[in-house]
């Protein structure tokens, strides 16, 4: 089997199991829209700051609703021993890598598109500089899902994981809410020129972790 | 005849505690190898060991020809494990799990289905394995197993859980595999069935292997 489909093989078994469990549609996006409607409630709509931090308060939503797609990806390996039984079929570790990350990256994409409406309804914001909001918003999902992946195996093997993973993931996924969130912001000022510079930290930012995490996925994926 | 596996003075350790303790192992290809022993003898690390999920700490070791101080990874492909998990995805139904496990080890599709008719799973392919009784989990990892089509089986207490007909087609399965000229090790508490099945004994006691029985 080539490693196009081991990627196939590895990404459709994750997400057949996503719909078929229904956590992201009956868990994570509800978890989603609750936090969007705490930071509606906590920041009172009639002083209009809410259209203004709309970014920072979207991409904090799809970061803490990452974590538990992110962990579920792992807890699902966990289960009677299927972890073992995905080493044992002697799959490449990168494979297995990008295969789990496009899954992620998936869901995350449909996380984003649905939060993405219910804060311009919610937070009355005015779209513009659609391309840019696109880009930002592919660059940043692929970042997440590769720094994701390759932090979650990391976790997965640990006792704890479930209070470990967000704490070593958020700090390394600061800079992707810090460039999503001024690209976002610029995009929806209507001022796309300078959004372009964080688009290209994202960009980079996912494919460092991309590299990083194609190289180190299969030892980890071992050893914790 | 083939060596399959080699392994001397190999330990292993769970934590900081041996499972296995300078264990010398040689095994030609071919047959039926019972492991024998009481709990925590060290049997299961033994299997995982050969399975290349656990490493060696210290001593060296072979199997398929694979060295697994240097690589524990090439070899799985040719070999599979049934453990005490089922290595299964509860929200994949049975044919999907089996159809799952066969591709990823590089098998086609088709065994995944020749294996669930075999073990008598036909009638809960569409089942999921969140909603399969005990016995039924069993004869999935079994199936997983045999469409993986090894050369080395490694079978943990693979009777555990099956009823009368289960066993039966299960011994009934390890008969057929012996007479391809394939390696199993059994490492079982079923002393009289797997006996019978059997060319060759050891006991596994305090993490090292005696050989007590050559046919």
């Amino acid at each position: 089997m080539n490693a196009f489909s081991e990627i196939k093989l590895i990404a459709g078994k994750d997400l057949r199991i996503e719909m078929r469990s229904r956590i992201l549609l009956s868990q994570v996006l509800p978890f989603g829209a609750i936090v969007v409607l705490l930071f509606a409630f906590a920041l009172d709509p009639d002083r209009g700051i809410l259209a203004r931090v709309a970014p920072g308060l979207f991409w904090i939503t799809v970061l803490l609703a990452a974590l538990l797609a992110i962990g579920r990806a792992f807890s699902i390996e966990q289960q009677h021993g299927a972890r073992d039984g995905l080493r044992l079929a002697g799959l490449d570790g990168s494979s297995v890598f990008i295969g789990k990350a496009i899954a992620i990256a998936v869901q995350l994409a449909i996380l984003e598109a649905v939060l993405g409406l219910t804060v311009v309804v919610l937070y009355g914001v005015e779209v513009h500089g659609v391309v840019v909001l696109l880009a930002t918003a592919s660059a940043a999902t692929i970042g997440l899902a590769a720094a994701g992946t390759l932090y979650g195996v990391l976790a997965a093997g640990l006792r704890a994981r479930e209070t470990l993973l967000p704490l070593l993931l958020l700090p390394v996924l600061a800079p992707v809410m810090l460039g999503a969130t001024r690209a976002f912001e610029d995009g929806l000022e209507g001022v796309p020129g300078n959004a372009w510079p964080w688009v290209a930290l994202l960009t980079v930012f996912a494919l460092l972790y991309t590299g990083v995490g194609m190289l180190a996925f299969g030892p980890l994926w071992e050893d914790t | 005849m083939p060596n399959v596996l080699k392994l001397r003075e190999a330990v292993c350790l769970l934590g900081r505690f041996p499972a296995l303790a300078g264990l010398d192992l040689d095994l030609d290809a071919g047959g039926i190898t019972l492991l024998s022993g009481p709990n925590g003898a060290g049997k299961t690390t033994l299997l995982r060991l050969l399975a290349g999920l656990v490493p060696l700490h210290s001593g060296t070791g072979s199997v398929l020809g694979f060295d697994l101080n240097t690589d524990r990874v090439s070899h799985r492909r040719r070999l599979a494990l049934v453990g005490h998990d089922t290595f299964c995805y509860d929200d994949l139904t049975v044919r999907e799990n089996l159809i799952f496990s066969a591709k990823a080890s590089g098998r086609k599709a088709a065994i995944g289905e020749s294996t669930m008719e075999r073990l008598g799973l036909s009638h809960v392919a569409g089942v999921l394995h969140s909603r399969l009784s005990a016995g039924q989990r069993r004869r999935l990892a079994l199936a997983a197993a045999f469409g993986r089509d090894p050369e080395l089986l490694l079978l943990d207490e693979p009777h555990a859980g099956l009823d009368a007909e289960g066993r039966e087609i299960l011994d009934e399965i390890l008969r057929e595999t012996d007479a391809t000229g394939r390696t199993v090790i059994i490492a079982s508490h079923e002393l009289e069935r797997t006996r019978a099945l059997s060319n060759r004994e050891f006991s596994i006691r305090g993490g090292r292997a005696y050989l007590i029985e050559q046919a």
